[in-house]
């Protein structure tokens, strides 16, 4: 035990001094998170809302509930701006250059169709650049259509039930009222689309963090690798140390690199770009399970190469694709069928997952995860060992 | 051989698939001697000597070293085996404490083989700002660490400039000295000769002879020669010196006159006597030894350095 820690010693005094590991395990994750992050929405959190325009040319009691109630409690949220326009053809002309990026168009008598349970429209007028947006307009007129017609089915119901085809007016106000105070008789709790995803800035801080992890722990064994190059692998076999104390020394080395730059990233990005971890003991299981699962698979694939330029080169491509397969850039349920069932090959997905589950569940929900990256991590550390012997041979 | 050897290894052999590097190699030494193993590249030397040290498995024989094996040799490998993003201080305490001294005691050992090596000035600079010579120097520091009985030094002057070689030259002749066991490998001749108390001739991963260097002469069954550049009775002294009996061949040149003998560096005094006697003028005088040059060329044929 004296010799692994020692050697580990060694070789982290050795690691940090050159700053090959610091740029690699720190400084290129950090720096990549805040890019990424800056391109897809904005780490300080002042992204840019979408700028809904709204032309309200009806004025009845229907148009002004979808305007105040409706639109009014999206602008509130602060993801949606409303910008209420005079006319559609001013708000047309704003959505083609690019100040709006969707716009809601009510036309005069919409209040009136719906009071007298005739067809009723409402326009979207989309921007071209900016498909999004008006998928996103017309999902808001289309659900408060929805709930429009739900009153209207409640009171024709009704009205049906009671034996007479057409109520007096009093009547119908009344019953569209009521039904449209009732609660919705289904509702969805958004649980596991939204509070299960880890928000932007943790995506890729996390993503990064573990993209990076692969090759951070290379530094380790691959320096085996370097030693027997250099001529020093010779005089530690010739001290009185076992191979195996070595061997332990070296995927000590690795284990602890990962440890040390998974820590300064939790912490680095949680202070700067306030990304959202989750509990921080379920954190540490995923972590740990993580290095160790990118030490075992590291470690096997360097045993396959004749020199540390090999082992380096073949692990710098099984960690893209990994991470890759993982999410760690995009997130897995972006993938199509196959491919993101293949994800799970990858134990950055299962990182990944880990995260997600934790931020919208127990602590609980990292054991599935972290047992994932275990098992990754004994099968592959398994079968290296029984290869490492060979890397001591002078 | 005095005492009990502190080295004693028998039939070490070695293969890598077909070609047997190492072909029942044997010999030992004795504390304080310094052993050399002489041979071409490639003869097996390398192979034998990380046998003994234990980096390498042999496929068999025996290797027996007084006390516990690997904490009794010190071991320097031909590559400059150092950490060049560590001083030199540093490299020295990381090996002494894997060879399991307490900090104090490393310190201690650390500061003395600083001293020895010459480089206490130096020893906070990373080894990658070193001269070569430098290198060098702590390479061998670092294999005397830990105080071995056995030292084991890998062709230590391989690439070495002049000056370098010979201040290592120098410390490898200090260390039997001290009563410490030197195997040292080498295909240099000269440095056979100058540190060796045996030497062990090995080619093609065999042992082919073993001795003191004049033991190793004697197999080649001549004498040194020597050379008069002279002038006068040439004939009549060729003829006087014939007469002796360590001569064992005379003949007179356009120059002066050739001679076989034995021991010249004893006989020189009496063969320039008998030379004057005779009338014949010596200007200059040329012995020529036979070395371990022409043992290995009696041996095997061929040139070391072939």
């Amino acid at each position: 035990m004296r010799a692994t820690l020692l050697i580990c010693g060694k070789d982290l005094k050795t690691r940090l001094r050159d700053r090959s590991a610091v740029l690699i395990g720190i400084v290129v994750p950090l720096g990549l998170a805040l890019i990424f992050n800056s391109i897809f929405g904005g780490i300080t959190g002042n992204s840019k809302a979408i700028a809904l325009g709204v032309v309200n040319a009806d004025r009845g009691a229907a148009s002004a509930r979808f305007v105040s109630g409706v639109l009014g409690a999206v602008g509130r949220t602060g993801v949606i701006a409303i910008h209420v326009e005079p006319t559609a053809a001013r708000a047309r002309a704003l959505a083609a250059n690019g100040t709006l990026d969707a716009v809601i168009v009510i036309p005069a008598g919409f209040s009136a169709r719906v009071a007298a349970q005739r067809p009723a429209a409402m326009q979207v007028i989309g921007n071209v650049g900016n498909p999004i947006s008006t998928e996103i307009a017309r999902s808001i007129a289309g659900s408060y259509a929805a709930d429009l017609n739900r009153v209207r089915l409640s009171v024709a119901t009704v009205l049906a039930a009671g034996g007479s085809s057409a109520g007096s007016p009093a009547r119908v106000q009344a019953l569209a009222a009521r039904a449209a105070a009732a609660a919705a008789p289904v509702a969805v709790a958004d649980v596991s689309a939204k509070s299960k995803q880890l928000d932007q800035k943790s995506f890729f801080a996390a993503g990064m963090a573990v993209f990076f992890l692969f090759f951070t722990v290379q530094f380790g064994v691959t320096s085996l690798l370097e030693e027997r190059n250099d001529g020093t692998l010779a005089r530690l076999v010739a001290a009185p140390i076992s191979r195996v104390s070595i061997i332990a020394g070296k995927l000590l080395t690795s284990f602890m690199l990962g440890l040390i730059s998974m820590f300064v990233l939790v912490v680095a990005t949680t202070v700067l770009f306030h990304a959202s971890w989750g509990n921080p003991v379920g954190v540490a299981v995923l972590v740990i399970s993580a290095i160790l699962a990118a030490t075992g698979i590291m470690a096997l694939i360097a045993t396959f190469a004749k020199n540390s330029e090999q082992a380096a080169n073949w692990q710098s491509v099984v960690a893209v694709v990994l991470g890759l397969l993982g999410g760690t850039f995009f997130p897995v349920s972006l993938a199509p069928g196959i491919l993101s069932r293949l994800t799970f090959v990858a134990p950055q997905a299962w990182f990944m997952r880990g995260l997600g589950d934790l931020r919208g569940g127990s602590l609980s929900a990292v054991w599935v995860p972290a047992l994932a990256m275990l098992v990754f991590a004994a099968v592959s550390s398994g079968i290296a060992l029984t290869r490492l012997r060979h890397m001591t041979e002078v | 051989m005095t005492g009990e050897p502190m080295l004693d290894c028998r039939g070490l052999r070695r293969s890598y698939g077909n070609l047997t590097a190492v072909d029942g190699v044997g010999f030992h030494i004795s504390p304080g001697e310094t052993y050399g193993l002489l041979g071409p590249n490639g003869a097996g030397k390398t192979t034998t000597i990380s046998m003994i040290a234990g980096l390498l498995d042999r496929d068999d024989g025996e290797v027996t070293v007084d006390g516990r094996p690997k904490a009794a040799i010190g071991y320097v490998p031909q590559e400059l085996a150092l950490y060049p993003d560590l001083s030199a201080r540093e490299n020295l305490m990381f090996f002494a404490r894997l060879y399991g001294m307490s900090t104090a005691d490393a310190k201690r050992r650390c500061a003395a083989v600083l001293e020895v090596t010459g480089l206490t000035d130096r020893a906070g600079d990373q080894t990658k700002k070193y001269s070569g010579g430098m290198k060098r120097r702590l390479n061998i520091g670092i294999g005397l660490l830990h105080r071995p009985k056995l030292l084991i030094l890998d062709e230590p002057t391989v690439g070495v400039d002049p000056q370098s070689r010979n201040a290592i030259l120098e410390s490898v002749e200090g260390l039997s000295g001290e009563g410490m066991a030197v195997l040292y490998t080498t295909h240099y001749m000269e440095e056979a000769e100058r540190l060796c108390d045996r030497v062990g001739i090995i080619d093609h991963g065999k042992l082919i002879a073993e001795g003191t260097r004049s033991e190793l002469v004697s197999l080649v069954g001549e004498g040194d020669r020597v050379r008069l550049l002279a002038t006068g009775n040439l004939a009549k002294a060729a003829a006087e010196l014939d007469g002796h009996p360590w001569v064992r061949q005379a003949s007179a040149t356009e120059e002066g006159i050739d001679l076989v003998v034995d021991d010249a560096r004893s006989n020189l005094p009496a063969i320039l006597t008998t030379a004057a006697a005779a009338d014949a003028a010596v200007r200059s005088v040329e012995v020529t030894e036979p070395d371990l040059e022409a043992v290995f060329l009696h041996l095997t044929g061929r040139a070391l350095r072939d």
